[in-house]
C-alpha cells in the first residue's frame, strides 16, 4: 500500500495503491487523517487499488467522516468495478461522491 | 502467564488505563475480561472473549489465522480470569480481520456430559462464522474447527432507519427463501441467492405490494448437513432451507456475495436498510427448537461440548429428547438458554433492525426441561414482556412435532400471533369445492373468532395462508393431487399426505386449455379469499407468478430449480401476479378488510346495518348446509368500529361449486351503488380493477356468478 498526497489549489489529492486491508488499513488511515485535518476537501485517486477489505471500508469511512466533520467532501476517482460493487453491496458506497476522472473528481468539489 | 506492566498499552489507548494490558501470555498482552456480554466483542485495542459453561473446568481459547488449518495460538484462561461459571479475558493486538477463534473445554464426564478437549468449540454467540463462506463449495472436510468464530464490526450506519412499526393489520406477509429468490439465472442477478440480489428485487415486492417481508432461516447453518447424492439426478441434496441452526447470533456467511471478505453483517444490514427505505418490513424465521449437532451420532459444534446439559433436553440417562423430530431439543425453558434467546433477538431487533421474529416449531418453547408442557412458559413471557422486542412481531408455528398443537391455545401474552393451520386447511377445502365446508370458511373469512376470540386475541393474531415453503405451492395445490417427492430420495414417504389439493383434471402440467383456465381462476379465488380474510395475510414466494415444485411438498433438500423462482414465469402467468397485485392494493384501499378486533353483527354506529353480515343465493340468507358452496359476506364500512369506519361497503361472494346461479345481492343505503372490483370469471384484464376503477353494475339486485368463481363489490 503507498499513499502519495499533492495539492491541486484548495483540494488534497492523494493517490492511493495497492491493497488496504487490516494489516496496511492503519497505516494508510495515519497518511491520510492528517491530509484532511488540514484540507477536508479531498480527492482520493483509487484507481492503484486491487482489493479493499472490511478493515480498508472502514478505514475510507472514518477519512469520510473527518472530512464531513471539517464540512468537506471525499471523491473517490478511478475505483475498480468490483469495489464498487462490494461498496454498494455493503452500504458503504453511498456515502461517497463518484468520479472517473480527476477532472471530475475536482469539479464535484468545486459545484459543491 | 506473567504479570505485566511497563508493557505499554495498544496503539490509540494509551489514555484508557480501563483497557491498558496487565498480563501475558507467550507474545499475548491479556487483561482479565468482562463477563457480559458473551461473545467476542471489540474493545479498545483487543478483544473481550467470555464464554459460560456451567460445568467446565477449563477452558482454552484457540485462534487461527483466516482459512489456516492449524491454529497459530492457544490462550488458556487463567482461573483468575473465571467469575462464577463464565470466562472472560481480553486479548490485546489482534488483528480484527484476520482471526478466526474457538474454544477448547474440559470437564466432567458422566450421564448429561459431552465433554472433548478434542474439538474446537464454536461460540454459541459469534456474531461471524467461517467454514461455509460460499454457498455449495465443497468444504476441506478433514478441517479442524469446521466452523469458527469471527470478529464483526458494531459500527453500521442506519442513519434514520429503525424498525418500521407498520400496525400488524396492516402487514402483507410474503414468505421467501433468500437464496430460492435469485438464484435462477432468470433471476439477472450478478450475486445469485444472496442477500445483496434480494435487494435488487424491492422494485419487483413494492410492484406487489407486499410490504413485509419474512425469510426463511438466515441464522449460519450448514448446507452440507447430511448432504447426499440424489441417485435419480445424480444431483447433490443439500439441507438448502436451513432449519438447523448452527450459530444463532451470525447472518449465514454463504447467503451474503461478501461472505468470502467476511462483511456478511454489512451486506444484510444494508438490505434490511433499502427494504426499509422500501417501506418493507423484515421478519425472520427463527429456528430454537434444535440445532444442528443432532442427536448422540451428531457432530459436536458447539453448545455439546460447551456445557451439554444446559443446552439440551436430555432424559435421565443422558439421551436427548427429540421433539423437534431433528435429533435434539433445545431446552429453552433453562433460565441459561432462555437468556440466550432473548439476548439474540434483542441483537437481531436492536443491531439488525429486524420487525419481527415467526418461531418454528413454538409450541417446544413452551416445554419444560423435561419436555412437559408448561401452562406458562417463562420463555414466551420474556419475549412478550421484553424491553427492545416492544414492537416486534412475534409469530409461533403453534405446534411441534411432540405433538403438541397449540393454534388458538398459543401462550399469546397480548402480543403473540400464530400461523393459522386452520386457514389453510378450510381454505383448501373451500375451494376445491368440497361439501360442508360454508361453515369453517365463514369463521376463517372473519379472523377465526373460533380460535381467537375468547381470549380477547382478535383476528390479529390469526396469520392467514394457503400455501407456505412447507407443502405445495399455489400452482401446485390445483395441479396435483398426490405429492411427487421422488427427488429427495426417500421414496416419496416424506412430506405431507394431506395436501387437499386438486389437480383440476390432470396430475401435474397440462396442454389442455380448460384445465389452464381452471387453475388460474382457482388461484384468483385463493388470492381473493386470502386478501378479504381479517387476519394477517401471508403469500408464498412466487405464487403471484404460479411457480412450481413438479408436485414435490417438501423441497427441503432441493437446491435447484424446484426451489429456485423462475423469473420467467412473470411474463407467463402476468394475468396472476396483476391480479394479486390489484387484490393486494384492494385490500390496502379498505380498512374494514384488516381490522384489529373481530366484527360480531353489531351495528357501531348506528348506520343501520349489522358490520358484518352472511348472505345466500338470497341476500340476508346464508346457507349453512352441507350441499351449499356458497359462501358470500358483506361488511358494512360505516357500521364498523371506529378504526376501520371510514370505508365503503363491501359484498364478497364466493361460488366453489361447478354451476354458475344467480345471486341476490343485499341492498345499499340511499345513494349508494354496487361497483365491480373483482370477478374472477372473466378473463384478465376484466378480472379485476383497480381501487378507484371499480366498474358500477347495472342490475343493482342481483348478479350471475359463474362456476368456481368469486367476486367483489363496493358499496360506493
Amino acid at each position: 500500500m503507498e499513499i502519495e498526497v499533492r495539492s491541486e489549489g484548495p483540494v488534497a489529492v492523494a493517490a492511493v495503491s495497492g491493497d488496504i486491508d487490516g494489516k496496511t488499513a492503519p497505516a494508510a488511515q495515519a497518511q491520510l487523517l492528517p491530509v484532511v485535518e488540514q484540507s477536508p476537501q479531498v480527492v482520493l485517486e483509487m484507481s492503484g487499488v486491487r482489493f479493499l477489505s472490511s478493515a480498508g471500508l472502514r478505514m475510507m469511512l472514518l477519512v469520510y467522516r473527518h472530512a464531513t466533520a471539517r464540512e468537506g467532501k471525499v471523491v473517490l476517482v478511478g475505483l475498480s468495478e468490483e469495489i464498487q460493487d462490494t461498496m454498494d453491496m455493503t452500504g458503504f458506497l453511498g456515502f461517497f461522491t463518484l468520479a472517473d476522472t480527476l477532472e471530475e473528481g475536482l469539479a464535484h468539489i468545486e459545484g459543491a | 502467564m506473567e504479570n505485566i506492566d511497563r508493557q505499554g498499552a495498544p496503539a490509540g489507548v494509551e489514555q484508557r488505563i480501563d483497557v491498558y494490558p496487565t498480563h501475558r501470555h507467550g507474545d499475548f498482552r491479556l487483561r482479565p475480561g468482562r463477563p457480559f456480554p458473551f461473545g467476542a466483542t471489540l474493545v479498545p485495542g483487543g478483544v473481550n472473549f467470555s464464554v459460560y459453561s456451567s460445568s467446565a473446568q477449563s477452558c482454552t481459547l484457540v485462534l487461527f489465522r483466516k482459512g489456516e488449518r492449524q491454529p497459530y495460538a492457544e490462550i488458556p484462561f487463567p482461573d483468575s480470569f473465571r467469575i462464577g461459571h463464565v470466562w472472560c479475558m481480553i486479548v490485546f493486538d489482534l488483528d480484527y480481520e484476520d482471526v478466526e477463534y474457538g474454544y477448547r473445554m474440559n470437564g466432567p464426564g458422566g450421564p448429561g456430559h459431552a465433554f472433548n478437549p478434542q474439538a474446537i468449540l464454536l461460540d454459541p454467540f459469534a456474531k461471524a462464522i467461517s467454514g461455509r463462506d460460499v454457498w455449495g463449495a465443497e468444504p476441506d472436510w478433514d478441517r479442524p474447527a469446521p466452523y469458527r468464530g469471527r470478529l464483526v464490526y458494531e459500527d453500521f450506519d442506519w442513519e434514520d432507519d429503525r424498525p418500521l412499526e407498520i400496525p400488524i393489520e396492516d402487514l402483507v406477509v410474503y414468505e421467501a427463501h433468500v437464496r430460492g429468490l435469485t438464484a435462477h439465472e432468470s433471476s439477472g442477478s450478478r450475486h445469485p441467492g444472496t442477500f445483496a440480489a434480494l435487494r435488487e428485487k424491492i422494485p419487483y415486492l413494492k410492484d406487489l405490494g407486499v410490504n413485509c417481508i419474512e425469510l426463511m432461516p438466515i441464522f449460519e447453518f450448514d448446507e452440507w448437513e447430511n448432504s447426499r447424492q440424489s441417485p435419480i439426478t445424480g444431483e447433490t441434496l443439500f439441507n438448502y432451507w436451513g432449519y438447523s441452526t448452527v450459530g444463532f447470533f451470525a447472518p449465514k456467511t454463504g447467503l451474503a456475495a461478501t461472505g468470502k471478505m467476511g462483511m456478511q453483517v454489512d451486506e444484510l444490514k444494508t438490505l434490511v436498510k433499502a427494504l426499509h427505505a422500501a417501506g418493507i418490513e423484515v421478519l425472520l424465521d427463527v429456528v430454537f427448537n434444535h440445532t444442528a449437532e443432532g442427536n448422540e451420532m451428531g457432530p459436536t459444534i458447539s453448545f455439546r461440548g460447551i456445557d451439554n446439559s444446559t443446552y439440551y433436553m436430555l432424559t435421565p440417562e443422558g439421551y436427548y429428547f427429540n421433539f423437534s423430530g431433528c435429533g435434539n431439543t433445545l431446552n429453552c425453558n433453562n433460565p441459561v438458554v432462555r437468556q440466550m434467546v432473548l439476548d439474540c433477538l434483542r441483537y437481531w431487533a436492536a443491531d439488525f433492525h429486524i420487525d419481527g421474529f415467526r418461531f418454528d416449531l413454538a409450541a417446544i418453547l413452551g416445554r419444560d426441561p423435561w419436555g412437559a408442557p408448561l401452562p406458562n412458559p417463562p420463555l414466551l413471557e420474556s419475549l412478550a414482556f421484553d424491553p427492545i422486542l416492544g414492537k416486534c412481531k412475534l409469530i409461533a408455528e403453534a405446534w411441534d412435532a411432540g405433538g403438541l398443537y397449540q393454534v388458538g391455545s398459543f401462550p399469546a401474552y397480548g402480543r403473540w400471533a400464530e400461523w393459522n393451520g386452520k386457514f389453510r386447511d378450510d381454505a383448501r377445502c373451500f375451494l376445491k369445492g368440497d361439501e360442508g365446508t360454508v361453515g369453517a370458511i365463514a369463521k376463517r373469512v372473519s379472523g377465526s373468532p373460533d380460535l381467537y376470540g375468547a381470549n380477547g386475541r382478535g383476528p390479529t393474531a390469526s396469520i392467514n395462508f394457503i400455501t407456505c415453503h412447507d407443502g405445495f405451492t399455489l400452482h401446485d395445490l390445483l395441479a396435483y393431487n398426490e405429492k411427487h417427492n421422488e427427488a429427495n430420495d426417500e421414496d416419496n414417504r416424506d412430506g405431507e399426505s394431506h395436501n387437499d389439493s386438486w389437480n383440476c383434471g390432470a396430475e401435474g402440467e397440462t396442454d389442455d386449455p380448460g384445465i389452464i383456465a381452471l387453475r388460474h381462476r382457482l388461484a384468483k379465488n385463493a388470492f381473493t379469499l386470502l386478501l378479504t380474510s381479517h387476519g394477517i395475510p401471508m403469500i408464498l414466494m412466487g405464487d403471484d407468478m404460479l411457480r412450481t415444485q413438479q408436485g414435490n411438498n417438501n423441497t427441503y433438500c432441493q437446491d435447484n430449480d424446484l426451489n429456485w423462482l423462475d423469473w420467467s414465469l412473470l411474463d407467463r402467468n402476468a394475468d396472476i401476479h396483476r391480479f394479486a397485485a390489484n387484490m393486494i392494493a384492494l385490500r390496502q384501499a379498505h380498512p374494514s378488510l384488516r381490522p384489529r378486533d373481530h366484527m360480531n353483527g353489531e351495528d357501531h354506529s348506528g348506520a343501520g346495518y349489522p358490520d358484518l353480515s352472511w348472505h345466500g343465493a338470497e341476500a340476508w340468507q346464508p346457507d349453512w348446509s352441507d350441499g351449499c358452496r356458497l359462501a358470500a359476506w358483506m361488511i358494512a364500512g360505516p357500521s364498523c368500529q371506529a378504526q376501520c369506519r371510514e370505508d365503503d361497503f363491501i359484498y364478497v361472494a364466493m361460488n366453489s361449486s361447478w354451476q354458475a346461479f344467480p345471486i341476490e345481492l343485499p341492498g345499499l343505503p340511499e345513494g349508494r351503488r354496487w361497483h365491480m372490483a373483482v370477478n374472477t370469471a372473466l378473463a384478465t384484464p376484466d378480472d379485476i380493477h383497480a381501487p378507484g376503477d371499480e366498474v358500477p353494475l347495472d342490475d343493482q339486485g342481483s348478479f350471475l356468478i359463474g362456476d368456481r368463481s368469486a367476486i367483489v363489490l363496493i358499496g360506493k
